[in-house]
């Protein structure tokens, strides 16, 4: 490990975001236990209902990390055009928010395919919300996969920060999807304006279970933001020693 | 603007032209997935006629990837991106001549792909001005999503494979609603064909401003 390298290397692991994981381990400790036991099950879905704990909460941050994708995205942007150098830091937050928004797509997808085994009797219906979310997943992949690519960092975030952009449009297209066509998929159980679907024990479970699942996440964008950033060292790092070697090389040859 | 974009259009066409990769390689192996999906569904004459527009969009949609693949294949391989920044052009007359070009080669597919559904398929048409609309609806739909994201993985070692990654879940209403509207069309449902067929030129009009002012930014440094 290089000098550079090792005076980075704490950047993971911060006093804050050590009690922040702490954080994040207690959370999701109170949210398992208010969710499968304190609260009651209910009278149609039985037992399946305490899937939505971690549901309902899974795509919500998925919904805001996406939204932090296309905002970072955007701020990328308009920053590139001032200065080659500025905007890596939104570059890198729009990275490791899309991350955390399709880690918890893919947790959406499977809790609702194990609460419709066991409510509708089979884990996939193609139904508007979940056929929407499918495609809503794939195409964040994709700009996952756009990200990895082996190209010049600028013009592979440059193309990334449109593709982000352009996914976005999916975001209101899957949260709407239930109102926009028949589904069989319920409405949803906690929105703006509108009176919640449940209440009692069951609302403030899923009103906590949201706080404690943003703590996690928050944790782990965090950490990915930072990961990153030391792959992006690493990679200079690398180009730099090259570089010199190569000069040495010539010098020696002349 | 028009005179540039239909320059763009006529160098691509006539690329292809010489080629011949779209007539001589891409229709025969779009026929040929309609062949396959026969013996997928054990050449059952009426599940075939049951899903022929599902079926037809499907090999539509591989055919279609395949020319939007090498749309921008030609441009890298020799190093064209580099003349088109370098160019007079503008950025909204590359994109529109690009999505010309590639709307009448999909176009020519689908005609193959079409008699092939009706002869293979034994389909009749009920609403050939559905049919006709819905066509043309999808083909622009696939055209301005294709130049779209076609230059961004454009340039890029991977992107054999990162194109149908980035391009099939953006298809994919374009697909379902071309399905639904060629069912409607070959009188297999009775649902609202026009409603998908105008689905179809929203998506493509959202793809065509969205290609208007980000495809030059896209050329950049590509």
């Amino acid at each position: 490990m290089t000098s550079t390298t090792r005076s980075n290397a704490k950047m993971t692991a911060t006093p804050a975001t050590r009690v922040l994981g702490v954080l994040a381990i207690a959370a999701t400790a109170l949210m398992a236990v208010l969710g499968l036991f304190i609260s009651p099950a209910d009278v149609i879905q039985g037992e399946a209902v305490r899937m939505l704990y971690l549901h309902v909460p899974s795509i919500w941050i998925a919904y805001g990390a996406f939204v932090l994708t296309s905002v970072s995205s955007i701020l990328f942007l308009r920053a590139r055009k001032r200065r080659e150098d500025q905007g890596r830091h939104y570059d890198r937050l729009a990275g490791s928010a899309a991350e955390v928004g399709v880690v918890f797509t893919g947790i959406t997808l499977i809790t609702g395919m194990l609460w419709g085994k066991v409510t509708w009797g089979t884990y996939w219906q193609w139904d508007a919300r979940l056929t929407t979310t499918i495609l809503l997943f794939v195409t964040y992949l994709g700009y996952l996969a756009l990200r990895r690519l082996p190209a010049d960092p600028m013009v592979r975030s440059q193309r990334a920060a449109v593709m982000a952009l352009i996914s976005f449009i999916n975001v209101p297209i899957v949260h709407y999807s239930v109102d926009w066509w028949r589904t069989l998929h319920q409405k949803a159980s906690l929105s703006v304006g509108r009176r919640p679907e449940i209440t009692g024990e069951m609302y403030w479970t899923l009103l906590y279970s949201t706080l404690a699942v943003t703590i996690v996440a928050t944790w782990l964008m965090i950490h990915r933001y930072r990961v990153i950033r030391l792959e992006e060292l690493r990679d200079e790092e690398a180009l730099a020693a090259l570089i010199s070697s190569r000069l040495k090389n010539d010098d020696g040859s002349n | 603007m028009l005179a540039e974009t239909l320059l763009v259009a006529r160098k691509d066409l006539r690329v292809e032209w010489r080629a011949k990769v779209a007539l001589g390689q891409v229709a025969p192996l779009a026929l040929l997935i309609l062949v396959v999906l026969a013996f997928a569904l054990d050449a059952n004459s009426s599940l075939l006629e049951l899903g022929a527009g599902g079926l037809y969009w499907v090999a539509v949609l591989y055919g279609g990837t395949l020319l939007i693949q090498r749309s921008f294949d030609v441009e890298t391989d020799d190093g064209n991106m580099d003349a088109f920044r370098m160019s007079a052009i503008g950025a909204p007359s590359l994109f529109l001549g690009k999505s010309l070009a590639l709307f009448v080669q999909i176009g020519l597919l689908e005609l193959v792909l079409g008699s092939g559904i009706a002869l293979l398929y034994n389909v009749r048409v009920t609403d050939w001005v559905l049919l006709f609309v819905a066509a043309v609806a999808g083909t622009v739909a696939f055209s301005v999503c294709g130049v779209l994201w076609g230059v961004m993985s454009a340039g890029l070692r991977v992107r054999a494979t990162l194109l149908p990654l980035l391009l099939v879940p953006v298809l994919a209403p374009i697909l379902l609603a071309g399905s639904r509207a060629f069912e409607t069309a070959l009188g297999v449902r009775a649902d609202a064909g026009w409603t998908w067929a105008s689905l179809m030129f929203v998506i493509a009009a959202i793809h065509t401003a969205i290609g208007l002012g980000a495809f030059g930014f896209l050329l950049e440094e590509g």
